[in-house]
């Protein structure tokens, strides 16, 4: 861990936490960009933090800049964080200038296709992505990588030439569909990196948020099992409420372990054992912290006025988003059966 | 929640290149060795095998160098000991003595003790057994009841211990027992002692064979026995302190999440080269458990080493992989249909059926699920 990183987190922690009130979320959900957030962490130097400097980014490393996104998930922040830095990342890394805007990721899954054929200097795209994150608030544009016969391209698209069909998560967090019909390239590159090596990028980034999500779970449900009193007593006292929260303490923890993991492996592409393992553990821990979490808060918690769904319902859409458990666990299961049952352990240790 | 925190497992080169080494002396060590034999794992012994581990240099592989030991790092240690556990090796012998007999011996002992007894620990020739458990004292370790009474000299012992693994290979036990009555605190008036297995009148093992025939753990009466003074380990009345820091050793190490995955070797095996989706599904799944475990048990051995207390993250890391280690015979059942049979000429069914008898002790020995909650429970603060 970096010197850079902990003061970024730092920094990042406490600003999140100043601006993610209840308010504010309740207004993103609603359907409003929080321009006031955002320019905040612009001013802070979050949203470019993996760009380089002298392309006007804070020049961390990329797994320096996604560990923002632990405190992010624990705040629930109402923004295209994880995208806007990726897209930042693989711009920068292309040399193509960086936006300050928002900015999104548009990622065919398998089954999407999006190409790209040129076009006199330029290239044109077209394909369509679902779900894409926050689209209608990239004015910043649209970051893809499309299949060309050359390879690979990464593409940047203004938002003006998308045409976005409106859909969110259970978290109210913008998720549109996004079709390109010869949509002109604002910068366009062409790249070793595959869609599915990014696909696992932002895997990273969403075990990364959901670590923080946990975290926040974790914490509420302590703090409500401390404050609210039955049959006498604190709830914490009673010791079925101890165990189920120390199973919940256990599940963000693991999370958190392999969040780690994933986003030091960030950059490794498709085939990381790290990524794969944390999106996948993350997804499980998730299932089991939110049911807990729950239970625990009895009926407030299922309340629209009380802060516990901010975390849940993002818990119970980002464990679908960029490859749901069972997703990732199909490539480790694939890896397993190629390592073979003698290379199996050589194949985790390698991981590390 | 600080107390439920864990860092990234530190990256160390040194520790790498042991790998290296005890891979290779393993693939030759237990090239004959059966899958059923592995699958024993740390409850598999062997005299000669825990020699041959002294002679490497991996046994007291963080102690000074004046006890025998090798000054290495706890995470080279951690290389050998996850190295070992995952390749099936017969490392039952000496496992409790490098564990914690010994790290306990150099925290709290004598001169004389720490002469007489660590070097022929790290020789790989000298084994302990924990003398904790009693007929009437389980989780609730304080109130044990084996007594110590003052002599000339030394001390008399009375009482029953049970569940002791291995006390009919050690050669020494550490004995807790009460050498004052309990007052109100009850964690006061408890010793530690080293008992010489070999050469005390008065103590009787008694075998107690487990629910798979196999005779790992005993009952061991002490009658009238004499234990000088000479071997109280630590102060009088200072047992509750000590055994406490022995649990957190006890717990933090690499076995609490590789009990069975010699298991899941050989489920990857008989599932061959093209198993169905649902298979490879369950099989990624354990896959991403285990690496994650890895990394919380790495972090816990990453606080050893700066001298750090993990007490309660070791037994939250022991918590989760106990499940897993229970849930890998309940997937492999499901995704190959066999008939558990220890004396099968199938590698996977005796396996499956060695790992399904064993399976209940996972989250027994070492501290109950239960008892382990309560702790995670107090780092949160509600108790
Ligand atoms: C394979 C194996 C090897 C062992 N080796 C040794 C050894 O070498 N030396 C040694 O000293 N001991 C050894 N033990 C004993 C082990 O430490 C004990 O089994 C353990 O501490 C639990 O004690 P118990 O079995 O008496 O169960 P009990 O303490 O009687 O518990 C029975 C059940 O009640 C639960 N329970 C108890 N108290 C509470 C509570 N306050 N709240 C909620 N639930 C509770 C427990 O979690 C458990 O589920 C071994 C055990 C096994 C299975």
């Amino acid at each position: 861990m970096s010197d850079m990183r902990d003061m970024f987190v730092e920094t990042a922690s406490r600003l999140f936490r100043d601006y993610c009130t209840p308010d504010l979320l309740r207004a993103a959900a609603a359907g409003s960009f929080q321009t006031q957030l955002w320019d905040a962490m612009v001013e802070a130097g979050l949203t470019k933090a993996a760009v380089a400097e002298d392309a006007g980014g804070s020049g961390a490393e990329l797994a320096d800049a996604l560990a923002l996104l632990v405190p992010a998930g624990a705040n629930a922040v109402p923004a295209p964080l994880a995208e806007t830095l990726i897209a930042g990342f693989l711009l920068g890394e292309a040399g193509v200038v960086v936006p300050d805007a928002p900015l999104t990721i548009a990622i065919p899954r398998p089954g999407e296709t999006l190409r790209a054929v040129r076009k006199g200097d330029g290239w044109l795209i077209t394909g369509a992505v679902a779900r894409v994150p926050y689209a209608r608030f990239a004015s910043g544009g649209v970051t893809v990588i499309a299949e060309t016969a050359e390879g690979p391209l990464l593409a940047q698209v203004a938002l003006a030439d998308c045409k976005i069909a409106e859909a969110a998560n259970l978290a109210h967090e913008p998720r549109d569909d996004v079709a390109f019909n010869e949509a002109p390239a604002q910068a366009a590159k062409l790249t070793t990196r595959q869609a599915a090596d990014v696909y696992a990028m932002a895997a990273a980034a969403r075990s990364a948020q959901m670590a923080g999500a946990l975290q926040t779970v974790l914490q509420l449900s302590v703090q409500y099992a401390l404050e609210r009193s039955q049959f006498g007593k604190p709830l914490g006292k009673f010791q079925a409420i101890q165990h189920n929260l120390a199973t919940l303490a256990g599940q963000a923890a693991a999370a958190t372990a392999a969040a780690d993991a994933a986003i030091a492996h960030a950059e490794h592409g498709a085939g990381s054992i790290a990524i794969a393992s944390a999106k996948a553990r993350a997804g499980e821990a998730a299932s089991i912290a939110c049911n807990i979490a729950h239970q625990v808060h009895g009926a407030i918690g299922f309340t629209a006025e009380h802060a516990l769904h901010f975390s849940t319902q993002r818990l119970w859409s980002w464990r679908d988003e960029f490859g749901n458990d069972a997703f990732w666990e199909l490539k480790l299961g694939d890896q397993a059966v190629a390592a073979g049952a003698d290379g199996l352990w050589a194949m985790l240790t390698a991981a590390a | 929640m600080e107390a439920l925190s864990f860092a990234p497992p530190p990256v160390s080169e040194e520790a790498e290149r042991v790998r290296a080494e005890v891979r290779a002396f393993l693939k030759t060590e237990l090239a004959n060795r059966p899958p059923f034999k592995k699958a024993d794992s740390w409850n598999g012994a062997d005299p000669a095998f825990s020699r041959k581990m002294g002679a490497k240099g991996w046994i007291a592989m963080t102690w000074p160098k004046q006890y025998g030991g090798h000054e290495r790092s706890a995470l080279e240690r951690y290389v050998v000991l996850e190295e070992m556990l995952a390749a099936g090796a017969p490392v039952a012998a000496h496992w409790i003595a490098d564990r914690q007999s010994g790290p306990l011996i150099l925290k709290a002992g004598t001169e004389e003790q720490k002469q007489s007894i660590l070097p022929r620990i790290a020789a790989g020739d000298c084994y302990f057994c924990i003398g904790m458990s009693e007929p009437d004292t389980g989780s609730d370790l304080a109130s044990v009841r084996t007594k110590a009474v003052k002599a000339d000299g030394g001390w008399v012992v009375n009482g029953t211990k049970v569940w002791t693994t291995g006390a009919h290979i050690a050669h020494y036990m550490i004995l807790l027992c009460r050498t004052a009555e309990p007052t109100a605190n009850r964690h006061e008036g408890l010793t530690q002692m080293l008992v010489d297995l070999k050469a005390t009148d008065g103590v009787q093992i008694n075998p107690i064979y487990d629910l798979a025939g196999q005779h790992h753990f005993n009952e061991v009466v002490f009658r009238d026995a004499f234990i000088p003074d000479s071997a109280v380990l630590g102060k009088p009345g200072d047992g509750w302190k000590q055994v406490t820091s022995e649990l957190a050793l006890e717990r933090s190490g690499p076995e609490r999440f590789l009990s069975s995955f010699t298991l899941l070797v050989e489920l990857v095996r008989a599932l061959g080269p093209d198993p169905s989706p649902a298979a490879k599904i369950a099989i990624g799944r354990l896959v991403a458990h285990i690496y994650t475990l890895r990394r919380l048990s790495r972090s816990v051995a990453g606080m050893l080493q700066r001298g750090d207390d993990p007490a309660i993250q070791a037994a939250l890391v022991k918590d989760l992989g106990a499940l897993v280690e229970q849930e890998i015979p309940e997937i492999a059942r499901q995704l190959i249909a066999a008939e558990p049979d220890t004396k099968s000429t199938s590698d996977f069914v005796a396996v499956l059926a060695h790992t399904v008898l064993n399976a209940p002790s996972f989250s027994l020995r070492g501290g109950t699920r239960e008892i382990l909650r309560g702790m995670i429970a107090r780092g949160l603060g509600l108790r």
